[in-house]
């Protein structure tokens, strides 16, 4: 049982790693050619991303669209999550219903409307458009994160602090912040990799006017490959690797998960 | 009108009424339990005393004011909570500071008075630890020392000791009692043991479906109790019904006794403690009964009666140990002084 | 603090940003995504207020009928394939040690939010004639010849199953954390061997966490846009990508917007369909 076990552990993890691992091959390849197993050894194509102005902009618009936009996500979850928790008004779940909605549809559905939105307010292609998008289309990540937050805290803590002298806003200042803190990052930190790697709603709202890394690749895919996509690859690879493992370091993972899937 | 006084409070949540019509009055000083089975209102009667829950009718008097309404954080409280509630974000030291932190009291008093305060609870130099690192009975005392941080007016505590094991418990029932009398503060303590309620209180207020049974000092409870729920929830007792004739002499299970001043033609209970109980040789003026079962506890001896189809049970220390075996017949003596009537 | 409804106007003051945000963008451009939908197309990209039907008469053709038929054959045989190999996974990493399945969660949250760009672009590498796949087969003196394997069907599921599998683990890993292992433990005293165990105490335990999941997995895939244009043939392109063409480059913004409010509503019904069995599992 335990080897079959360990085969199957295998092959699956043979069956994740494979593209991974040809990508990984590919992005230190000496020449510009997508050889496997690489032909020399050289990380040009990771400096390429830094260097070349192109990719560079493209990595800056990224980071900075989803610093900004999982900010902006977190800054509509946090108070959401809050009052839900707070106060007793079953009619506010609409509002939660809502904040899951965009992830939950097809991507391209709230892409779609975003596009109509922006383009018939006039805003098409502005980049900060894509900031609201993104924030709006991954509002759930924090959303869900934070309601598991807040209700993991004993309400008997807060009731303490009432009964010491604490109103409202200092029960918040300093007992529900530092119990929420976790979660806050966390829910941060999950909208931030997902916008880092979004395409469509980023496409379809700004597509034109602004190149997120994954719209450069899928421009840069039909001119032909470079072994710049796959050093982009690993490197994002990577930050969502270290993101999760910090998650997983400092906050309980599968905790975390198992409420994700139960608030679907 | 000093003290804590309560006015025909009244909770319901939807169509459950979970404190009815509750009228209380608790001077000054003195050390209260609110005793009673698990939902019987006692917790949510001790909420509405903190502020927590909101009565729906009824009124809350403190000192002389109406704290009906009051929000919680202005009633000058501290509470003990049944899961302690100790925040697991803050040290020991930071715990107990809490309430003059939010006040803003200076650094250095706030560190005077947390010094003061383990000294009290016998924990000097605690003040870094974690929460998480300390023992039951540490985090039961860092609780109580953090309750009572600011001299509260009242000092309310939500079964403050069920965590801990038995031995324990008892030790700080004791602890709890002597600190509350050398503050002298108004203290209530919420539980669902008798014999913590008996340690502690100056009153005990038994509570039953929301509503107040008796509220007494320990030993009226024990001795006097106002109806068979109070008997058999405090102590151990036997509960014998009873009917009286026209000239007040009553009848218990078949046999006359003397003595006991009933009403005429009242029917009703007696409550009997075992230890009052007295095994005699069968004969006249007592109950026949047959030894069904004997319990050596050790310390007491409890002998098990069938009379009249009741079981009564007989307690008696080893001195007294009784001659009977199971199965021989006994006479049953009730002493009029101990044997309370309770009307039907 | 009390936890009661809000009284004051204050008490409502968390609730209106987050509610405004929401609001203003995602029910506003839903609603506009509708009426679009119901708009007349102007020769040029533009779109005159109106209401017709005509945006959703042209579902009525054939060719629509087998992107539609096709896109949702893709999206189950992807469920189907990601829950058949998802559930005795999941199962066995949730008896291993937490150690362990942090690992393999952090594995599985990289790659599920690896931008579908960068799957397509690694598969398409791996299925290609100079750095796939083909040149280890001969290399193993299994093949002649590397070759191409894209475009092609078989790419375009491989991929997506490939993207939805992290997605199936995650939803599938707490209702298996939480199944009782001294079931299983029960079955193993009745003498019954682990395989069997499996297939007769876990997996009928979980039949409607299945069904549920299988619905989740196949709304997952359907929303898949890159992976069929970029592993597959213009026949192997999906309702998503149909939608995606139309908006941005036939600029037949009511035609996407038709097919968009088409697609929510079959996903809609699927998603109703996934609570029904989720509620069923609780009265079960």
């Amino acid at each position: 049982m335990t080897a079959l076990r360990r085969l199957f552990f295998f092959l699956v993890g043979l069956f994740l790693a494979l593209p991974l691992i040809v990508v990984a091959g590919v992005s230190v390849n000496q020449k510009q050619t997508l050889a496997f197993p690489p032909q020399g050894f050289s990380l040009s194509w990771y400096g390429e991303i830094f260097t070349n102005s192109e990719w560079r902009n493209a990595l800056i618009a990224s980071v900075t669209l989803a610093a900004l936009s999982a900010a902006l996500a977190l800054l509509v979850a946090l108070p959401l999550a809050w009052f839900l928790w707070r106060r007793v008004a079953p009619w506010a779940n609409i509002f939660r219903l809502l904040g899951v909605a965009p992830f939950t549809l097809p991507p391209v559905i709230t892409a779609l409307g975003l596009l109509t939105f922006w383009a018939t307010t006039g805003f098409y292609g502005q980049p900060w458009t894509a900031v609201i998008s993104h924030a709006i289309f991954f509002v759930t990540l924090p959303l869900v994160t934070l309601s598991l937050g807040f209700s993991a805290i004993d309400r008997s803590l807060v009731e303490a602090a009432a009964t010491m002298g604490a109103d409202d806003r200092t029960i918040f200042r300093t007992v529900v912040m530092p119990l929420i803190l976790p979660y806050v990052v966390s829910g941060y930190a999950f909208a931030f990799v997902l916008s880092l790697n979004e395409y469509i709603v980023a496409y379809m709202t700004v597509g034109f006017t602004m190149e997120t890394l994954p719209i450069k690749i899928f421009n840069a895919l039909r001119y032909g490959y470079t072994p710049t996509m796959a050093s982009v690859t690993v490197l994002f690879l990577a930050i969502a690797a270290v993101v999760f493992g910090l998650v997983a370091r400092f906050g309980d993972l599968p905790k975390l998960l198992g409420a994700m899937a139960e608030d679907k | 009108m000093s003290g804590l006084n309560l006015e025909h409070v009244t909770k319901q949540f939807g169509t459950f009424t979970a404190v009815n019509d509750v009228s209380l009055s608790v001077p000054d000083g003195t050390f209260v339990c609110l005793l009673g089975p698990s939902g019987c209102g006692k917790t949510t009667l001790m909420r509405m005393i903190a502020g927590l829950d909101l009565p729906t009718r009824g009124s809350i008097n403190l000192a002389g004011h109406d704290i009906t309404e009051v929000p919680t954080h202005k009633r000058e409280l501290g509470m003990v909570f049944q899961s302690l509630a100790l925040f697991p974000h803050l040290t020991v030291g930071e715990n107990i500071a809490y309430s003059l932190r939010i006040r803003g009291v200076g650094k250095e008093e706030q560190k005077k008075r947390v010094d003061e305060l383990l000294a009290m609870i016998h924990l000097p130099g605690f003040a870094d630890r974690s929460v998480s690192k300390l023992s039951g009975g540490q985090r039961q005392r860092v609780a109580i020392a953090r309750a009572l941080a600011i001299s509260p007016k009242l000092f309310l505590l939500d079964e403050p000791l069920s965590a801990l094991d038995a031995k324990l418990r008892e030790a700080m029932q004791v602890e709890l009692r002597q600190l509350q009398q050398r503050l002298g503060i108004t203290t209530i303590v919420v539980t669902h043991d008798q014999r913590e309620a008996m340690t502690m209180a100056d009153t005990v207020v038994v509570m039953n479906g929301g509503e107040i049974r008796q509220a007494a000092p320990p030993v009226e409870i024990y001795r006097r109790p106002a109806d068979s729920f109070v008997a058999d929830f405090i102590g151990q007792t036997n509960l014998i019904p009873f009917s009286a004739d026209n000239a007040g002499r009553a009848t218990v299970l078949g046999e006359m006794v003397e003595g006991l001043s009933i009403p005429q033609g009242a029917k009703g209970t007696l409550s009997v403690r075992p230890e009052d109980v007295q095994l005699t040789a069968p004969g006249h003026g007592v109950i026949a009964g047959t030894v069904s079962f004997i319990r050596d506890l050790g310390g007491a001896i409890e002998t098990f009666v069938e009379a009249g189809g009741q079981q009564i049970v007989a307690v008696s220390s080893p001195r007294n140990r009784p001659e009977v075996t199971v199965g021989q017949s006994v006479g049953i003596r009730l002493d009029p002084e101990t044997s309370v009537v309770l009307a039907k | 603090m009390r936890r009661e409804p809000p009284q004051r106007l204050a008490d409502y003051g968390p609730l209106f940003f987050p509610a405004g945000m929401l609001t203003v963008f995602f029910v506003v451009p839903f609603a506009t995504m509708i009426a679009v939908s119901f708009f007349q197309r102007e020769q040029g990209g533009f779109y005159q207020p109106a209401f017709v039907l005509d945006n959703y008469a042209r579902f009525l053709s054939l060719f629509f009928g087998r992107v539609l038929g096709f896109s949702l054959m893709l999206a189950i045989a992807v469920a189907i394939a990601c829950v058949v190999i998802g559930i005795p996974f999941t199962y066995l990493l949730s008896r291993t040690a937490r150690k362990v399945q942090i690992l393999w969660l952090v594995a599985l949250l990289s790659i599920l939010s690896l931008s579908e760009v960068m799957i397509g672009f690694a598969w398409s590498t791996l299925f290609s004639r100079t750095a796939g796949l083909t040149n280890l087969f001969v290399w193993l003196g299994l093949m002649a010849q590397p070759q191409a394997l894209t475009p092609s069907f078989g790419a375009v599921m491989t991929a997506m199953t490939y993207q939805a599998f992290p997605y199936t683990v995650l939803v599938l890993y707490p209702a298996l954390v939480r199944l009782d292992p001294t079931l299983t433990e029960a079955a193993r005293t009745l003498g019954a061997s682990p395989v069997k165990a499996f297939f007769t105490v876990v997996v009928p335990a979980l039949r409607n966490t299945i069904l549920a999941t299988l619905i989740m997995v196949f709304i997952f895939a359907l929303g898949s846009y890159l992976l069929p244009q970029l592993l597959g043939r213009p026949q192997h392109w999906t309702l998503s990508v149909l939608i995606t063409d139309q908006a941005i480059y036939q600029s037949n913004m009511p035609f996407a917007a038709a097919m968009a409010v088409f697609l929510v509503l079959v996903t809609l019904g699927l998603v109703g369909l996934a609570l029904y069995a989720g509620r069923q599992k609780e009265a079960a």
